[in-house]
């Protein structure tokens, strides 16, 4: 009667949290690609208040769809799926956008890193793929990254990156906290993930073409970003975590 | 003088009465119309005996009074703008919970329901 020892272990139960806006062109893809890869993890739309059919084509696609009343940002978004997956007892949360941009097939590979980790950034700098970025939002996603790196004590080339896998801790953590500002639901939440102890760990991975929509590359909107993305650091690096707040969820308080 | 003892006097109680009718028709709460009372009598009082002003900026070294008026009222309108917009973050973090809630509770009837269609179906084919 010899049990055989078991596996390293892995994230038994794995919530895909897609948060969506007006997706409907892209969703549906999004949702069977990561149901026909990994018929083993469950997938949550998180609709936020889109004046489309996005709920229709998710739920069509085989997701569980959150429905929110009107738009909070990717931020809101993301604090509902992780509360869900608190509620829910998962193991572990993958983010993945929903227009389709982040390759499913480097899930194992985001979950394998969770092992020792408790927050895997999907980075697009770091050798895989040839995503670039010019002018003051490339110095923006520098400086971000040095900062962050420096913070974490290991090498973060890409920050501002919306693809991660998240375990308990940080499931607990983000149901918590997670800002709805912009680049708060990006930058400051890693910053939070440090402050409050979370390890921090990248994962290279190469992004697609996106099938809907276009990143913004004009010189102003990225002096802007350049501009946000700094008072988003400082503010994030000055204040106290985690914070006290009112809205603790019940499964926490 | 006359001229500013008249608007001061009008303008503090047409204050005043639009405070009381708003709470007569509970469109404003008693904590924020206690503060405009406050401010509407003030400026009755200042309007009334104008010397309090003068007095007062020869004790804070001010050479025209009305810069003192000025400067007080500013520094005033400042602090409630500034209480309103934090306020006002509070009430948007609390929609933004309520707003996610409603999300995570509509999906959890939705599936509940489901829930209870598949058992009572599941029922059917036993009976069957």
């Amino acid at each position: 009667m010899q049990s055989a020892p078991s596996p390293l272990p892995r994230p038994r139960r794995v919530l895909v949290v897609v948060p969506a806006w007006n997706e409907r062109t892209s969703v549906g893809w999004v949702v069977r690609d990561v149901r026909t890869h990994h018929p083993d993890m469950d997938v949550l739309v998180v609709d936020d208040g889109s004046g489309d059919d996005t709920t229709a084509v998710a739920t069509a696609a085989g997701a569980a769809v959150c429905r929110l009343p009107f738009n909070l940002g990717v931020g809101g978004a993301m604090r509902a799926g992780y509360r869900y997956a608190l509620r829910e007892g998962y193991d572990a949360v993958v983010q993945v956008d929903a227009d389709g941009q982040h390759d499913v097939t480097y899930l194992p590979a985001l979950l394998a890193a969770l092992d020792d980790a408790d927050v895997v950034v999907g980075a697009r700098f770091a050798g895989e793929g040839d995503y670039a970025a010019r002018g003051p939002r490339r110095w923006a996603m520098r400086l971000l990254a040095t900062v962050l790196s420096w913070l974490a004590h290991r090498p973060l080339d890409d920050v501002t990156s919306g693809f991660r896998a998240v375990n308990r801790r940080g499931i607990q953590l983000f149901a918590t906290h997670y800002p709805a500002e912009y680049l708060g639901d990006t930058v400051e939440s890693l910053v939070i993930a440090v402050r409050t102890g979370c390890r921090i760990a990248q994962v290279p991975v190469a992004m697609r073409e996106r099938t809907t929509g276009q990143a913004s590359q004009s010189t102003l909107r990225s002096v802007l970003y350049l501009s946000r993305a700094v008072v988003a650091l400082g503010l994030a690096l000055v204040r106290r975590w985690p914070a006290a707040l009112e809205s603790v969820p019940a499964e926490l308080a | 003088m006359r001229a500013n003892l008249v608007l001061g006097v009008l303008g503090s109680l047409v204050t005043l009465g639009l405070l009381f009718e708003m709470m007569r028709r509970q469109r404003l709460r008693e904590k924020y119309a206690v503060f405009w009372a406050v401010v509407a009598v003030l400026t009755l009082v200042v309007a009334a005996f104008p010397v309090l002003l003068t007095e007062a900026a020869q004790v804070a070294g001010v050479t025209v009074p009305a810069n003192l008026l000025f400067f007080v009222a500013s520094m005033l309108l400042l602090v409630v703008s500034v209480q309103h917009s934090s306020e006002l973050g509070r009430l948007e973090e609390r929609t933004r919970t309520l707003a996610e809630e409603v999300g995570l509770l509509r999906l959890q009837v939705q599936q509940a329901a489901e829930a209870a269609r598949h058992a009572a179906e599941a029922d059917v084919d036993e009976r069957a």
